[in-house]
């Protein structure tokens, strides 16, 4: 017993559950033992978090027990981690239990910190001011928004990185679809508050989609970055005293990666672990890689992101066992469905070097899903996305013709910097 | 694109940023500076200095980092590069426009 081998993954959710699967699957069970640790008993489907305020998901269809996940021959220990120690190769849990690591893998995710704003998680946060960012958030919002009577809705991105970069789009445009359906569209006005150029910001995307937000009267206010919120007068401002009005504010907080994080010493200003953006592993330590939302590399924060990097380093763990160089294989690709309310959407595929375009996905040519055009396939393809979750996904089962790097056939493409 | 900046082509985007950080000095710099109508001072190179250690170092730049930079505070900033500080003080330091989504 004493020969084996430990590999601790620190985090059950998308990444961490996913790396318990696959290298639950590849790594001989003579040598080595797996360990996964997280607080939280809940795996939600943070996806569902957009669809919960409007009643499109119950709370039901957002959440399951994590455990069910968890291959049984992996130790799930169920416990909040209180710090790594990279150089004695050990974590230490709130219970001062040691684990001693020979490879570590962090996918501790990100987290809303709307402490980061003056005002924000104040007397009226979840009360005219919300996040959809947590389950609380999005049920308490989906609560607000049954009996709200109108007024001024601003969706806000406090400042950027966050996970899931379109999902405040989404929001905005299925709160058009849902004040529509409840036949008072007319008492809302929505207004979309950016730190970023625009909604959209690069060139293809801009031009493709920009008609959606004249076409829903959605206003916009971009270079938006926030100073405060003023929860007495109900306004958000930015640092160039620029102020915007609401009834009801819908905010994304600032994201930031972990605290034990920031305890361990490991994170930048975020709390994100500075990593290679082609291999996974940490900078700083070689025998320690990160995964997901917990890295701070320059590609979205999605499960899609994840879903692919798991892939990849599935095989530089095992290169790295070996003693064999790493491949630079992670390509930044990311494929995500973008809601564009009454039953459409639309998806992109893009990565490190390539902007969203259009095209057709996963087959060239035929698609069935066409790239940057709405459609309701495409809205179907992203409500089977949650039973492939579910079913295919976090078990760590490769999705068919869907590849971990992207794609360049049958897609019209620039290359960019 | 080639443009003419201080007497010297240089290459841009089409927005003006500058593709090659070689091609910039500091009397490049004043003449964007100009075409922005701010007048570099003491403080605004103190600025830029931090932008290009922050480049060199592949650090992306964001008003949380200014916050934290200790250089300056995020109201001087927005005093010194009037408009959208980021986009204004990368465009004059010769580095990228910090990057977006889509």
């Amino acid at each position: 017993m004493s020969d084996m081998k430990n590999l601790v993954i620190l985090g059950a959710g998308t990444s961490g559950t996913m790396m318990a699967n696959h290298l639950h699957a590849k790594l001989d069970k003579n040598d080595w033992e797996i360990t996964v640790v997280d607080q939280f008993k809940t795996h939600y489907y943070q996806p569902g978090f957009l669809f919960l305020p409007f009643d499109i998901y119950t709370t039901k269809q957002v959440k399951k027990n994590g455990k069910k996940f968890i291959p049984k021959r992996v130790h799930y220990i169920q416990e909040k981690i209180e710090m790594i120690l990279p150089e004695n190769n050990i974590v230490t849990l709130e219970s001062g239990t040691i684990l001693p690591y020979d490879i570590l893998i962090v996918a501790t995710g990100t987290k809303t910190a709307p402490d980061e704003i003056e005002g924000m998680n104040g007397p009226e946060w979840y009360k005219s001011i919300f996040d959809f960012y947590t389950y609380e958030g999005a049920k308490a919002l989906r609560d607000k928004l049954r009996e709200w009577e109108g007024g001024k809705l601003v969706v806000h991105i406090s400042e950027m990185p966050i996970k899931c970069p379109v999902a405040p789009l989404e929001f905005a445009f299925l709160a058009d679809s849902y004040f529509k359906n409840k036949g008072m569209r007319d008492k809302v006005e929505i207004t979309y508050v950016t730190p970023l150029d625009g909604a959209f910001t690069k060139p293809k995307a801009t031009k493709a989609l920009h008609y959606l937000l004249e076409e829903k009267n959605i206003k916009e206010v971009t270079n938006f970055n926030i100073e405060r919120v003023d929860f007495e007068q109900n306004k958000i401002i930015d640092y160039a005293d620029v102020e915007v009005e609401y009834d009801l504010l819908v905010t994304v907080p600032t994201n930031m990666g972990d605290a034990l994080i920031e305890r361990s010493g490991m994170g930048d200003d975020l709390n994100y672990i500075p990593t290679n953006k082609a291999t996974l592993q940490s900078n700083a330590h070689e025998n320690i890689f990160a995964i997901g939302d917990a890295t701070n590399l320059p590609a979205s924060k999605a499960g899609s992101v994840a879903h692919f990097e798991a892939e990849i380093l599935t095989d530089n763990i095992l290169r790295y066992i070996n003693g064999e160089p790493l491949k630079e294989e992670f390509d930044g690709h990311a494929n995500c469905f973008i809601e564009t309310g009454n039953g459409k959407a639309l998806l992109i595929d893009f990565n490190y070097t390539h902007e969203p375009v259009e095209g057709s996905f996963p087959f060239p040519h035929v698609g069935p899903l066409k790239l940057l055009k709405e459609s309701r396939t495409n809205h179907m393809g992203k409500m089977a996305f949650r039973w492939i979750y579910w079913n295919m996904l976090i078990k760590g089962r490769h999705i068919p013709f869907v590849s971990s790097t992207m794609s360049e056939k049958g897609k019209q493409y620039d290359e960019v910097k | 694109m080639k443009k003419v900046i201080a007497n010297k082509e240089i290459d841009v985007n089409e927005e003006g940023y500058l593709l090659d950080f070689k091609q910039w000095d500091r009397e490049i710099c004043e003449c964007i500076a100009g075409e922005c109508d701010i007048v570099l001072t003491e403080r605004h190179w103190e600025v830029i200095e931090y932008i290009h250690d922050k480049h060199h170092k592949e650090e992306p730049l964001s008003i949380r980092g200014i916050k934290k930079s200790g250089v300056i505070d995020v109201k001087e900033f927005y005093s010194l590069f009037p408009g959208g500080p980021l986009k204004k003080a990368t465009l004059i330091a010769g580095i990228p426009k910090p990057k977006s989504c889509i």
